[in-house]
């Protein structure tokens, strides 16, 4: 079960997140400084998951962009750490600069990862049916 | 609602105007979100961030107030809106907008609308329901993207309420040619089970033919629907088992298009998701798992690529093949490849391989052998996580002969970490493996003084109790008082030091202990030298206030030689005047009790701190007070289980500073109330075996202990482990025991290693063969001594033999066998004939035959029987009939008979009026006659002399019934008859469906009801209520009560001392209590206690071994269901130690308080 997804630039700034349980936001930023704290005083030689509380972190780096995913106990810390490979797969498909385009393209990032997960469940991780939707939604701006 | 949007909307009419022009209004407003993320990234103070976003807010509100605000803008204000909510920044102002936005924009601002509410807005927010109508628009739109974007909302948060308004068109989709569509309704129909379960149960079938849907999206989609009933009812799914393991050798086969590879691994995730499955599906079901053993191997077999995903699957697979019933073959697969992962030098795959294997040790410690010396280098590893990980791993493999190096490997770790979660966590731990696994009392104090001193007061606070409750238990035995006296004389020595760094909780423990066991110093020592000692530490600065009256409290114990009642008033003088109430009590109590010999030796004596209270643990005598309170609105009292579980479910992220709700509160239960408290150590002084509810959530919160779940525990069942063990791990290194000295290095083994790996050093070798020893041939004892939660080292401690001075390493051995031959008792697997020998001696058999006959008693009967004063219906009584009205009308015979059975106390008014005298028990219906029933009870019999009312209970299989005889003692007929009863905690139907109209002059109408009960309870009250009319008279009603008592609803269950042994580890709810035990003349006490147990409670006596036995029953519950309970039973010194067991919560107790009551009253 994934409890978030958090995406952080190394300055420890949240780029976007993601709950799937709920969190009040007023406390959100200081969940979030935790959580990036403690990814980002790892080393490199250290492994990617980190126990925090009563559940699991699994962070991932991106040049200066990191992606932390928070999730329950019984689940698979690789597969997780792999689904987060996946997705930037999926945003270097569609953007041609992820670093970047992520940051002003909010809303499309988030409608990416609607398609894989949701409810805390991973739904589909099959590239082209990520993208199916967005693409067919830029289709029709275009065509406006 | 809909009124309401347009009510909104007709308040800003420009709004209306779908403007959507395209054009160079885009680049503009998107860099507005850019200056605003660069704005906030190059600020350098939250004080900035703050001032730059309030600006922002205000002018995003600006915005969306303004008429001539276009949809596309919208678009814009909600990303940044978004934004600023991201960062923590409230902006409510802009939901009703994202909802028109949704309502109103063309489809890229639709979706962003559909978006900005799903951020936006909680589950149970009431604005959801403004976006139901659009919904329900969209989903019939001939736009399939506006479909799609519906469906993706729906499955993201819709108002429970409203489902059934979109339910038709959902379903509907399912059949939708388009991959896309179906896809995303099966997975808006997963979201409707998840928040509401019966709405969608109609739709079962449906659910299949996704699962069957040619489009490998829809299935996958399907597979989040059927996890989550597998893992709810795996019984009602095992049909399912093939078609899964179908799709998976399918999956694993590449029969998918190539696009869902991930790094041409074919379908990763769903191939996790599959043998999630396989795992619920094939647990403890042989048959089930038989089928999967191929596609499992196969899984095995294709994951050999050397990527991350591939491992994420073995992972998965592993745990499956530990989880279904085991094949041989398959786990020394599985095991192999656990070696892969632990010896890679990637430091992921590393940790996942420490993961695997500390699930896998908890079916075979063997299993750790082969990788001692990854073992060994990962706990001394730089990464705390690797560290952390491997003590876990420990932890499961822990023995009497391994605990005393991988304690001290935890404690080094605590003393390194600062985190509180692993802090509490792994104290928890240590603590537990102290107790259980303490090699002598010296050890065992030093241990859990660190314990107490590491641990704080973040800890949890069934460590203290426990510690004190182990000390506080047992006979006087030389072992006892050693460690009270070790424990005592550690105490001294370490007041005598610098005591500002210790821990309150541990000054409490301390001073409890100090208070209790002084007297065990031996008199040469200064008598006031404890004292003084509680003296100087009740004065300084640092001590709390709580501690402080902990520390009065022993001071009061100790006041006894002339030097400490000289102390203990000057303590008095300075306290007496405290501002704190309770440190006053203290010290009033103190100084009366320090003056008065006589009466401290009655309050607190010295000598009779050991025997052994009866506490009445469900608290009966507040029951008046309880239903005051009840009717006076307050809420029902729910156990600490129910609490728990209702925090786990609430339980989002919680973002409390490690706040584990329920244990703290019990923390703030003190001492200070000892008379209400029941988790107040002092209470313990005097009860030996007072089961607070510590004990419960020690073992619920054990989540910190023992994480059993998803453990299958076949092994031991078929005597599989010893198969295990001859297919051969490498040889065992026999290590003697290690010494006593604190020292980690144990000595060092004399045979060989297993040569696995690299030649490892003399120092790892030395810890090697420390940490696993034991390993092998004596884990059959500690795996099943770990399938439940242990019993404490301590307290298994076989008390009569201490007298023979036995060594350590022999009450070690005993301890063993006595563990195994509890584990035997429950698990069935083999009944060790030679430990039965050993404990119960001959009369073993006697015992057994015994049992045995009265077990036959009890079966020929087919239903229990009950005290001493009910009888039997004679077979042909008067004829009954009985009508379709629930009524059995009844034909008064015409010849007189004199029956021994009248019972003159049954309408002592009426008497004369009484229908010729006939017994009431003649009007049983004939299918009830024969069965065991209660004595009559008069109902109301004062409130109309010519109208009685009598009850009975009569015992069936799945039932109580209740009659209730209305005899008519005048000529007249009473009509418009009605009998209504009601209790709440019960469940109450009358046997056929009408009600009675009326009852005839001189004759008596007998009304049946069977009764089940909802929630255990110890006794309820049952409210009748019996309306009726004579003849020309107003309408009257008689009302009476009624008491009912869970015993009533008791029946044995009949179980096989395999299938307890099962379900005793599958319950999560115990307790446990000395109980009183019976002694008769001509009886074993056990076998008398339990006779009387089982005549009284209708109780099944399973088995009974030596000084042990185990009985079950059930509670009658709805139609032919029944909530069981297990009792097991142990003869300890001179009372019976019952550790109850349940699924339900409330059983236990409620059956504790009947069993005592039963024993007391025998």
């Amino acid at each position: 079960m994934i409890k978030f997804l958090l995406m952080v630039n190394k300055q420890g700034q949240t780029r976007l997140s993601k709950y799937y349980e709920q969190v009040d936001i007023e406390k959100r930023p200081s969940l979030e400084t935790d959580v990036v704290k403690r990814c980002l005083s790892r080393k490199k030689e250290e492994c990617s998951f980190v126990e925090y509380k009563d559940f699991k972190l699994v962070y991932r780096q991106y040049a200066a962009l990191f992606i932390v995913v928070g999730i329950s106990d019984t689940e698979n810390e690789l597969s997780i750490y792999e689904l987060v490979h996946n997705f930037v797969e999926v945003l270097d498909k569609y953007f041609s600069r992820v670093v970047t385009q992520i940051m002003f393209n909010l809303d499309k990032v988030h409608i990416i990862i609607d398609e894989i997960i949701q409810n805390g469940h991973i739904v589909e991780t099959n590239k082209n049916r990520i993208l199916a939707p967005l693409l067919a939604l830029d289709k029709m701006a275009e065509a406006h | 609602m809909s009124d309401v949007v347009e009510k909104t909307l007709s308040a800003l009419p420009s709004l209306l105007s779908l403007d959507s022009q395209a054009g160079p209004g885009k680049l503009s407003s998107s860099s507005k979100l850019g200056n605003l993320i660069k704005g906030i990234t190059e600020l350098t103070s939250k004080h900035e961030e703050e001032k730059l976003i309030k600006k922002e807010l205000a002018s995003l509100k600006e915005q969306v107030a303004s008429p001539n605000t276009t949809m596309r803008q919208m678009k814009e204000i909600m990303v940044r809106a978004i934004y600023c909510e991201m960062l923590g920044y409230q902006a409510s102002f802009s939901y009703i907008h994202a909802i028109k936005l949704a309502q109103q924009g063309s489809v890229l601002e639709k979706r962003v609308g559909y978006l900005a509410v799903s951020l936006f807005l909680k589950e149970t927010d009431e604005f959801l329901l403004l976006l139901v109508n659009t919904v329900l628009k969209d989903l019939q739109s001939t736009n399939l993207i506006e479909v799609c974007m519906a469906l993706t909302v729906v499955s993201q948060m819709f108002p429970k309420d409203m489902i059934p308004a979109i339910l038709p068109v959902v379903e509907e989709k399912l059949t939708h040619p388009k991959e896309i569509i179906r896809r995303k309704a099966v997975l808006a129909l997963y979201k409707f089970y998840l928040i509401a379960p019966n709405q969608v149960q109609h739709i079962h079938s449906k659910f299949r033919k996704a699962l069957c849907d040619k489009d490998p999206g829809v299935m996958t989609a399907s597979l989040h629907i059927y996890l989550q009933l597998i893992k709810e009812s795996p019984e009602s799914y095992k049909d399912l088992t093939g078609s899964m393991v179908t799709i998976l050798r399918q999956v694993v086969g590449g029969k998918l298009p190539l696009d869902f590879n991930y790094h041409s691994v074919p379908a990763p995730w769903l191939q996790i998701q599959l043998l999630r499955i396989l795992a619920y599906l094939g647990k403890e079901d042989q048959g089930t798992s038989e089928v999967m053993y191929d596609v499992l191997e196969e899984s095995l077999r294709r994951a050999e690529m050397n990527h991350n995903i591939t491992y994420a699957i073995l992972y998965e697979c592993v745990k499956t093949i530990y989880t279904v019933h085991p094949k041989s073959q398959l786990l020394e697969k599985a095991a192999e490849c656990i070696g892969n992962f632990v010896l890679s030098p990637k430091i992921n795959l590393k940790y996942l391989g420490l993961k695997a294997l500390t699930y896998v040790v908890q079916q075979d410690a063997n299993l750790a052998l082969p990788h001692q010396i990854t073992i060994i280098e990962c706990l001394d590893h730089s990464d705390v996580i690797i560290k952390r990980e491997t003590l876990e791993l420990l932890f499961r493999i822990t023995n009497a002969q391994n605990v005393t190096v991988i304690v001290e490997k935890m404690l080094e770790f605590l003393r390194l970490t600062s985190d509180d979660y692993s802090t509490i966590d792994l104290v928890g731990k240590v603590a537990e493996l102290a107790e259980k696994y303490a090699p002598d009392n010296v050890w065992f104090i030093q241990t859990m003084n660190s314990v107490f001193s590491l641990g704080g007061d973040v800890m949890q606070p069934d460590i203290p109790n426990n510690f004190l409750r182990l000390l506080a238990e047992g006979v006087d035995s030389v072992e006892d008082r050693q460690l009270r006296l070790f424990a005592v004389d550690s105490y001294v020595s370490l007041l005598q030091g610098e005591t500002a760094k210790l821990p309150q909780r541990f000054l409490q423990v301390i001073s409890w202990v100090l208070g209790e066991y002084s007297y065990l110093r031996e008199e040469d020592s200064d008598p006031g030298s404890v004292m003084r000692l509680l003296a100087r530490l009740l004065d300084q600065r640092h001590t709390s206030t709580e501690t402080r009256s902990w520390v009065l409290g022993a001071m009061t114990k100790l006041c006894s030689s002339p030097v400490s009642v000289a102390l203990a008033r000057d303590v008095c003088e300075r306290y007496s005047g405290s501002l704190n109430t309770v440190l006053r009590q203290r010290a009033q109590e103190l100084m009366i009790l320090s003056q008065d010999t006589k009466l401290r030796a009655s309050v607190l004596p010295a000598e009779g701190r050991l025997e052994s209270l009866e506490v009445d643990s469900s608290l009966s005598f507040l029951d008046g007070y309880v239903s005051e309170a009840l009717a006076a609105g307050a809420a029902p009292y729910k156990s600490p289980h129910q609490r728990q579980e209702e925090l786990v479910q609430e339980k989002a992220l919680s973002l409390e500073p490690y706040g584990l709700s329920l244990p703290v509160s019990l923390s703030s239960c003190s001492i200070t109330d000892r008379l209400t408290d029941r988790q107040s150590p002092t209470l313990l002084s005097m009860s030996s075996g007072l089961s607070g509810n510590s004990t419960e959530l020690s073992h619920k919160e054990g989540s910190t202990a023992l994480k059993l779940d998803g453990v299958k525990r076949v092994w031991g069942k078929d005597g599989y482990l010893a198969q295990q063990q001859s297919a051969g791990e490498t040889p065992i290194p026999q290590v003697e025991l290690p010494s006593p000295l604190l020292s980690p290095q144990s000595p060092p083994s004399q045979t060989q290693k297993p040569s696995s790996g690299p030649e490892p050093d003399q120092e790892k070798r030395q810890l090697a063969s420390s940490l696993f020893v034991g390993l092998g041939s004596h884990n059959s004892v500690c795996l099943m001594g770990r399938a439940e939660p242990a019993p404490r080292h301590f307290r298994r401690k076989p008390r009569g033999e201490s007298s023979s001075g036995a060594s350590e390493g022999s009450s070690d051995s005993s301890h063993s066998s006595r563990s195994a031959a509890v584990d035997n008792l429950l698990l069935s697997n083999l009944l060790d004939t030679t430990t039965v020998a050993s404990e119960g001696g001959a009369a073993t058999t006697t015992l057994q035959q015994t049992s045995q006959r009265t077990l036959d008693h009890t079966t020929s009967n087919g239903s229990p029987h009950v005290e001493g004063t009910e009888q039997r219906v004679e077979a042909g009584g008067p004829l009954s009939l009985i009508r379709g009205n629930g009524m059995v009308a009844v034909v008064p015979p015409t010849h007189t008979r004199t029956d021994p059975q009248t019972q003159p106390d049954l309408h002592p008014a009426p008497a004369l009026e009484r229908p010729r005298d006939l017994p009431l028990t003649s009007h049983l219906p004939a299918e009830l006659s024969g069965l065991a029933r209660s004595e009559l009870t008069t109902l109301c019999s004062d409130h109309d002399p010519s109208l009685a009312l009598s009850a009975c209970r009569v015992y069936k299989e799945d039932a109580l019934v209740l009659l209730v005889f209305i005899s008519n003692n005048t000529d007249s007929t009473l009509h418009q008859m009605a009998l209504q009863l009601t209790c709440k905690e019960l469940e109450i139907s009358c046997i056929s469906g009408s009600p009675l109209k009326e009852v005839k002059g001189h004759s008596v109408s007998v009304c049946l009801h069977t009764v089940v009960m909802k929630r255990a309870s110890v006794q309820v009250e049952l409210a009748g209520l019996l309306s009726y009319q004579r003849p020309l008279g107003q309408p009257q009603a008689a009302q009476f009560s009624l008491s009912l008592s869970l015993k009533h609803f008791l029946r044995p269950l009949t179980v096989s001392t395999g299938d307890y042994g099962k379900m005793w580890l599958s319950f999560s709810h115990d307790l446990k209590q000395n109980l009183r035990l019976v002694t008769t003349e001509h009886q074993e006490p056990l076998t008398a206690t339990l006779d009387a147990l089982k005549g009284k409670l209708h109780l099944h006596i399973v088995d009974v071994i030596g000084s042990e036995g185990i009985v079950a029953c059930r509670l009658l519950q709805g139609q032919g269901q029944g909530q069981p309970c297990l009792l097991h039973c142990r003869v300890h010194a001179d009372s019976l130690a019952v550790w109850l067991r349940s699924p339900v919560p409330e059983l236990p107790d409620s059956l504790l308080y009947h069993c005592q009551k039963a024993l007391t009253e025998t």
